[in-house]
């Protein structure tokens, strides 16, 4: 498998990325600049964290108009698979990537471990998890509270694509347990096809026991599964 | 070609979470002013551009927001002004 990791003015968790792929998971990766045409034939597309563009206007605008965008949206066209996490995640969004928006949190900047449970495990990002597997891992985002209109939101759970949402200890999807007021604590979501996923949590920043929490190699792991089937 | 400053107004939607206009809202409650209902906090943009008149500089300004100054899911704009320059 070779992952693509795109790199736009601003990006800062591409590093952690290329760890989790080639260091935790022993697969390939290439980095891609963001004025690149060509994804050099990644099988997977990294949109990662940061701040890409100094998150002007809106986090993930401008990014979404970077050259290599088009690109990435003709891969998640054909059904090739793209994960955007934390900036990624809003990158995705303002392409029309995945459905709704992520807007200012309710409480301002939020840098600290979460628990999001898996909500669906019939995807890429998630098919080596269990429904219902709660994960720790970090966030780092001020504009990571996900909306969309109330129908939009139902859709998205009835046809299964709310992958992620904040819980307690316990599993619970409370008010407490949901860092940013994400409606619904919405952590991640997929398209309707099922091939691009985002979500604001840092499963890169949590695949070594080292630094608190190896929970996201699930979800790497499950890149894998997809790959080899 | 004549030249054209277009104001915008760029609100988020009624309806949704204004954390930013909330704190403003309290804040205003705090030091009296407690006519005040809701605030809500956005942005205003001044784009200068040629145009063949004040109808197309609008036209214009109108497409930039629907592509990439306002978020269609989440925000409403309002062009406030177009001034011949």
């Amino acid at each position: 498998m070779k992952v693509g990791i795109v790199i736009f003015p601003g990006s800062n968790c591409e590093g952690d990325a290329f760890h989790a792929v080639v260091d935790q998971l022993g697969e390939d990766a290439v980095m891609l600049w963001h004025k690149d045409h060509n994804l050099q034939g990644s099988d997977v597309i990294i949109l990662p964290g940061g701040f890409s563009y100094g998150d002007y206007l809106r986090a993930g605008a401008i990014a979404r108009f970077s050259p290599i965008m088009a690109e990435v949206a003709a891969h998640a066209k054909k059904g090739g698979i793209v994960l955007g996490i934390c900036n990624g995640f809003q990158i995705a969004c303002e392409a029309g990537l995945l459905p709704g928006a992520l807007l200012r949190n309710d409480v301002g900047y939020r840098s600290m471990p979460v628990t999001i449970r898996v909500e669906h495990t019939n995807t890429a990002f998630t098919s080596a998890a269990k429904v219902g597997q709660c994960l720790t891992m970090p966030i780092a985002h001020g504009e990571g509270r996900f909306a969309a209109s109330e129908d939009v939101l139902d859709e998205l759970e009835n046809s299964e694509q709310v992958l992620f949402k904040y819980v307690d200890a316990a599993g619970n999807t409370t008010v407490a347990a949901n860092p940013n007021g994400a409606m619904r604590n919405i952590a991640g979501v997929c398209n309707a096809k099922r091939n691009v996923i985002g979500l604001m949590p840092h499963p890169e920043r949590a695949v070594d026991l080292l630094l608190g929490s190896e929970d996201g190699l699930v979800l790497f792991e499950s890149l894998l599964v997809a790959a080899h089937a | 070609m004549t030249r054209f400053r277009v104001s915008v107004h760029i609100i988020p939607r009624r309806g949704l979470l204004d954390p930013q206009g909330k704190a403003v809202t309290d804040a205003l409650h705090t030091l009296g002013f407690a006519a005040v209902g809701e605030v809500h906090v956005g942005r205003h943009l001044v784009i200068e551009t040629g145009a063949k008149d004040a109808a197309a500089a609008e036209a214009s300004v109108r497409t930039m927001c629907e592509r990439l100054l306002a978020n269609p899911v989440t925000e409403d704009f309002e062009i406030a002004a177009v001034v011949k320059e």
